[in-house]
């Protein structure tokens, strides 16, 4: 409690109790009315006017290559930027399970109504209603969009889609193809961008990346981009912004992201004023191969549906090293299944999560680190036989087995959770546009969809609907007001402005000359976040954080060696730009996970938990999304909320047993 | 040598310019369009092949070369056989010449290469250097036409085709070399002929392996069929070359 | 298996595109056998960036062998020795101690060399662009169970859908020829009745494509099928083939 109190004199939260200054701009009438409403009335920006209108994309992803596209298509002159050699190496392109829609043609009772409650329910009731109902209701449209791409989504014999059920609900309604969905949907809107690259209407710069917004009078007018092949940094201007970079779950080092993914993007919007929603909401996914030593750059994800004939396990004997093979089943502990009788090895993501780190941090762990719980398939292959197992979870054992040296069909899996997905992001309006007008933010980089938690399978829903779908109609409500507005010129004393600041930022780096490399504090900071900003955070630890990312930070700033020159292709400076706003943006999650001191969806807090020592929410206070204003480098953030009214769906306490 | 190899190849680039030549002719010019000039005049020397091994053949009917004597002469005197003999000539240009443009086009392709590379790993020997093998083959050809083609037809040769044979099957460096190059035939055969299928679009995952086993069976076929002659008439097997020479 | 090895590492170094570019090399010892082989580069640039001296470029990004942006040809191989295996998911246990690594960029007139073992694809984008989707705009679908699709037919689409465009094919095709990549495209929207409408005007756009491009001509060695980290077939490159000889001899212009 004192702690708490010291706290709150250090950093004295302006909090807000006018919600001025955000305007979520829910459309009235009842929810399955609204976005139909919407759509009919929304304002509309003639074909004529269109072509004279730019609109920058940063990202190509799922969400940002189907933007990029659908805009074009609509008539706008687009420009499209990533760090890649392509498009299509964005991330969305990692994506295995699959792609939710409530189509119900498994008959099986699903509804826009049902996806839209799961959806809520699954994110433990911090999403915001109206644009869950929207991401449902869309959600089918985005398959007929992408079967109409040439996407081959998994059929049956007669030649009709196929379902299957995912990520513990009950119905069948994701649709796939084969453990390569992602790539699949993200290649089917590559080839809508190529085609509109093609003819023109969307200028794509590969191997870009961008390092900082410009606004003009309090609009996003523009980027300042570095050509990463030449180091040149560049000027683009245009009526709008849209950012659609991704998840920040590579604050923690070692995650399930790309090497590239980062969060150099959003975060530069962040400190022009974009607000940022719900930063330490982070999805830690259960089923990962374990870390095998210091080098490890990543973690490599194994499909979720393993946990449906996989049994997981750990010795009930503290440091038992034997081999699996060698500990007799009643010395096992196969801890989720009495735990969870009724869910068992499906319980979610959070629960399985947390539940390994209890295991292990009571010293059961498994492998040379400790850190690894067994997840086995011994009785799955006696009781359907090696042939199916084979049929279902071939190329992951593969995959496994390439990774790791060790056959799964014989001994264990050894699995730990890892950092997958980040729920947090800026925070958008209904049109998804952020608190700075004309910025627009889409997919896993907004806050808005999935709550605390985001059920399997609905991330690419989400991407995909905010690209084809949302932002096509909702831009048109900012645009209409800017026909008469040319394009800003980029000699513009604000484009003057920030791109001096980021020359500047980039020979700072350049000129730091210290002894560490870049990976050296991102690790760091790494061990950090996932240490006391994980699975299970407390006041403590959060508190320690605080004081440790501000050391990484000093750090940082005076000791990492960037070598080679900036006129050039040089990786290590990349990696130093965004690692320095890593440590920013770790920070402001600690203080997000400060706050809310209730236990949601992937949020733990390990004050606040049930007798039997599970998440317990309270939504007496904190029903809120927690949207962080930036207010210089040496102030608080400043917290504004945006209550969340629960209309439809009312909140009850999640429970697996 | 190779600086004239690419004039030659620059000259056939003009012919077959896109915008001067007749748009029904354009999908040759393509590096698919190359590769379909290969596989058709391919398998047509194929057939050509074919029906020079039945007149090959007739030497083991050991009749003092009589049949296989008549054979030539009926390949000689037929006016619709000389004219298809153009034609064959004129395939085998194109070939070797469409061959040369595309080995010189794909050499282009890689400026600079590999300091280590373990190709034998992923292909075989044979169908990376098709462009070696042809080559070789063409100056056998021009060889095999000299001293059997040219000295009937052009150099008043008065033994007849049957003796001429025999006579070159006996000496043991012209016998060697014609069964190496009948080797090197059926390597060269047993990648183009599948290859013609592939590139002609007659293959699917099913009859991949049909047309590789026929190719293999073709080129055994051909490889044995005409290097046995010569074995059989150097070493004078069934009375073979005796029986011709007369001796 | 001893856990850990000691190597060295042959690696091409290039400034940049007009750089002439030399090989250099390196001594790795004590190189875990559990490692990737990127994470083995990342400890090596680690040190070298230690050392002051530039780290080696490379493109990597997920290092799960689905985006396609590593590249290295290793001891020979694109993508090293293991078959359906791209270099971010080749691991050390499959070198042996003492060996010498060569490694190399992908070689090819159409991919120059950007830095060390980074290489320009800019090339398959202008394939891609030349027809390599359905023109199609954004909410003109029907349902998509509208148009039933034989799954032997769905399955062979997603066979040739699964490429990740690494080029893999080409830097391992004696002739830098781009057809699997290309004919992987062609072949998966051949194969769907919504690629129908364009399938011959598709594959004579992209056939100019990739020879503007610069790519070599497939001479059917079946070396890219064999190095193809997804393991496409090139019955495919029959396919395109088919429908190129069709679309030529049947198009009208």
């Amino acid at each position: 409690m004192e702690c708490t109190s010291q706290f709150l004199r250090q950093h004295p939260y302006k909090n807000k109790k006018n919600m001025s200054k955000l305007n979520s701009r829910i459309p009235d009438g009842p929810l399955e009315a609204k976005w139909t409403k919407y759509k009919s009335t929304v304002r509309l920006v003639n074909p004529a006017n269109k072509r004279r209108i730019e609109v920058i994309v940063v990202g190509s992803g799922l969400a940002g290559a189907s933007a990029a596209a659908s805009l074009a298509e609509l008539g706008y002159s687009v420009k499209c930027f990533c760090f890649q050699d392509s498009p299509r190496r964005a991330h969305s392109i990692a994506a295995q399970g699959g792609i939710n829609a409530a189509k119900n043609y498994s008959n099986d009772g699903d509804s826009v109504f049902r996806l839209f409650y799961d959806t809520v329910k699954g994110g433990d009731y911090r999403a915001r209603e109206a644009n869950v109902y929207r991401l449902a209701e869309v959600s089918n449209a985005i398959i007929d969009q992408c079967v109409a791409q040439g996407v081959p989504f998994a059929r049956e014999y007669g030649g009709l889609l196929d379902n299957r059920s995912f990520g513990g609900v009950q119905v069948s309604r994701t649709f796939y193809a084969r453990g390569q969905t992602g790539q699949q949907l993200l290649l089917g809107a590559y080839s809508s961008l190529s085609r509109q690259i093609a003819k023109g209407n969307c200028q794509m710069y590969n191997r870009h990346e961008m390092l900082e917004l410009v606004t003009i009078d309090g609009k996003a007018r523009g980027i300042i981009s570095r050509d990463l092949v030449s180091g040149e940094i560049q000027r683009h201007s245009a009526h709008a912004v849209i950012l659609a970079t991704g998840g920040y779950g590579n604050v923690f080092f070692l995650s399930t992201n790309a090497m590239g993914s980062n969060a150099t993007a959003i975060w530069k919007a962040y400190k022009k004023g974009a607000f940022f929603g719900n930063p330490c909401f982070t999805q830690i996914h259960p089923t990962c191969i374990p870390v095998s030593g210091d080098y490890q750059s990543k973690l490599t994800l194994m499909s979720e549906s393993l946990r449906n004939d996989g049994r997981v396990w750990v010795p009930k004997a503290v440091g038992d090293k034997r081999k699996p093979e060698d500990i007799p089943e009643e010395e096992r502990d196969y801890y989720l299944e009495r735990r969870y009788p009724s869910f068992g090895n499906l319980v979610p993501r959070d629960v399985a999560s947390r539940a390994a780190k209890q295991v292990c941090d009571e010293g059961k762990g498994v492998g040379p680190s400790g850190l690894a719980v067994f997840l086995e398939f011994k009785d799955s292959i006696k009781r359907l036989g090696l042939d199916v197992i084979k049929e279902r979870y071939g190329n992951l054992f593969e995959m496994y087995e390439k990774i790791t040296g060790e056959d799964p069909y014989h001994t264990p899996m050894r699995i730990y959770p890892a950092v997958h997905y980040t729920m947090g992001g800026l925070w958008v309006d209904y049109n998804l546009m952020t608190t700075v007008p004309g910025l627009y933010a889409l997919g896993e980089c907004n806050f808005s969809d999935h709550g605390a938690n985001r059920l399997g399978a609905s991330a690419l829903m989400q991407g995909l609907a905010d690209g084809y779908f949302v932002i096509p109609y909702t831009i048109g409500d900012f645009l209409a007001d800017e026909i008469r507005n040319p394009v800003p010129p980029t000699t513009h004393a604000e484009f003057d402005k920030a791109e001096k600041e980021v020359k500047d930022k980039i020979d700072r780096l350049m000129n730091i000359k210290g002894k560490q490399t870049v990976d050296d504090l991102h690790k760091k900071l790494g061990k950090v976040m996932w240490e006391y900003c994980g699975m299970g955070r407390n006041e403590p630890g959060l508190l320690k954080a605080r004081t440790l990312i501000k050391e990484i930070k000093e750090e940082f700033w005076k000791d990492i060696r960037i070598p080679g020159s900036k006129d050039e292709f040089n990786t290590e400076l990349e990696k130093a730009g965004r690692v320095a706003d890593f440590i920013e943006l770790g920070a402001l999650m600690v203080e997000d996970a400060l706050l809310r001191k209730e236990s949601c969806g992937g949020h733990f807090r390990e004050e606040s938990q049930t007798e039997e020592g599970e998440a317990k929410r309270d939504d007496v206070n904190f029903s809120f999304v927690a949207a962080w204003e930036y207010a210089g480098d040496n102030s608080a953030p400043v917290l504004n909320k945006e209550e969340l009214k629960f209309d439809v769906v009312h909140p009850t306490q999640r429970s697996y047993k | 040598m190779i600086r004239a190899f690419s004039k030659l190849n620059i000259t056939f680039a003009c012919v077959f310019n896109q915008e001067k030549m007749i748009t029904s002719l354009k999908m040759f010019y393509t590096s698919v369009g190359r590769k379909l000039i290969m596989a058709l005049t391919g398998l047509f020397l194929c057939v050509f092949l074919l029906e020079h091994l039945y007149g090959n053949l007739q030497l083991y009917k050991i009749d003092g070369g009589k049949a296989f004597n008549e054979y030539t002469e009926f390949m000689t005197g037929n006016m619709f056989i000389r004219a298809v003999e153009f034609i064959l000539f004129a395939g085998i240009l194109v070939h070797a010449l469409d061959g040369l443009m595309l080995t010189l086009a794909n050499r282009k392709a890689r400026p600079v290469r590999y300091a280590v590379s373990r190709q034998s790993q992923n292909s075989t020997w044979f169908s990376r250097n098709m462009g070696l093998t042809g080559s070789i083959l063409f100056v056998f050809f021009v060889i095999h036409l000299r001293e059997f083609f040219f000295a009937h037809r052009f150099g008043g040769a008065t033994e007849s085709m049957a003796a001429s044979v025999a006579n070159a099957f006996t000496t043991a460096w012209y016998a060697s070399l014609y069964i190496v190059a009948m080797i090197i035939l059926g390597f060269h055969l047993n990648h183009g002929f599948q290859s013609a299928f592939q590139t002609l679009g007659l293959s699917n995952h099913k009859y991949i392996k049909t047309w590789k086993c026929a190719g293999t069976v073709f080129a055994l076929i051909m490889m044995i069929g005409f290097a046995s002659v010569p074995v059989m008439l150097y070493f004078d097997f069934m009375g073979m070359s005796s029986n011709i020479l007369g001796k | 298996m001893s856990e850990t090895i000691n190597v060295k590492l042959k690696i091409w170094r290039q400034k940049n595109t007009s750089d002439k570019g030399r090989f250099e090399l390196y001594d790795m010892p004590g190189v875990s056998t559990h490692m990737s082989f990127l994470e083995m580069m990342d400890v090596l640039n680690d040190r070298l960036v230690r050392e002051g001296k530039d780290p080696v470029a490379f493109d990597h990004d997920c290092r799960e062998g689905i985006c396609g942006m590593c590249s290295m040809y290793i001891n020979g191989r694109a993508h090293g020795l293991l078959k359906g295996t791209t270099t971010c998911q080749l691991h050390m246990r499959h070198f042996e101690n003492g060996e010498t690594i060569t490694i190399e960029p992908w070689r090819a007139e159409a991919f120059p060399v950007i830095k060390d073992l980074a290489v320009d694809r800019t090339a398959f984008e202008k394939i891609m662009q030349a027809g390599g989707y359905v023109s199609m705009n954004t909410g003109n679908a029907v349902d998509g169970n509208a148009l039933p699709i034989e799954k032997v037919k769905a399955d062979e689409a997603m066979d040739a859908a699964s490429c990740i465009g690494c080029g893999a094919c080409v830097a391992s095709c004696k002739n830098a020829s781009a057809m699997l990549f290309m004919s992987a495209k062609v072949s998966q929207l051949a194969l769907l009745p919504q690629g129908e409408p364009e399938r011959y005007v598709r594959v004579l756009k992209m056939m100019e494509a990739h020879d503007e491009a610069g790519f070599g001509s497939c001479t059917n060695t079946g070396a890219c099928e064999s190095e193809c980290p997804k393991e496409i077939s090139i019955a495919h490159i029959a396919r395109f083939n088919r429908d190129y000889l069709t679309a030529s001899v049947v198009s009208e212009k």
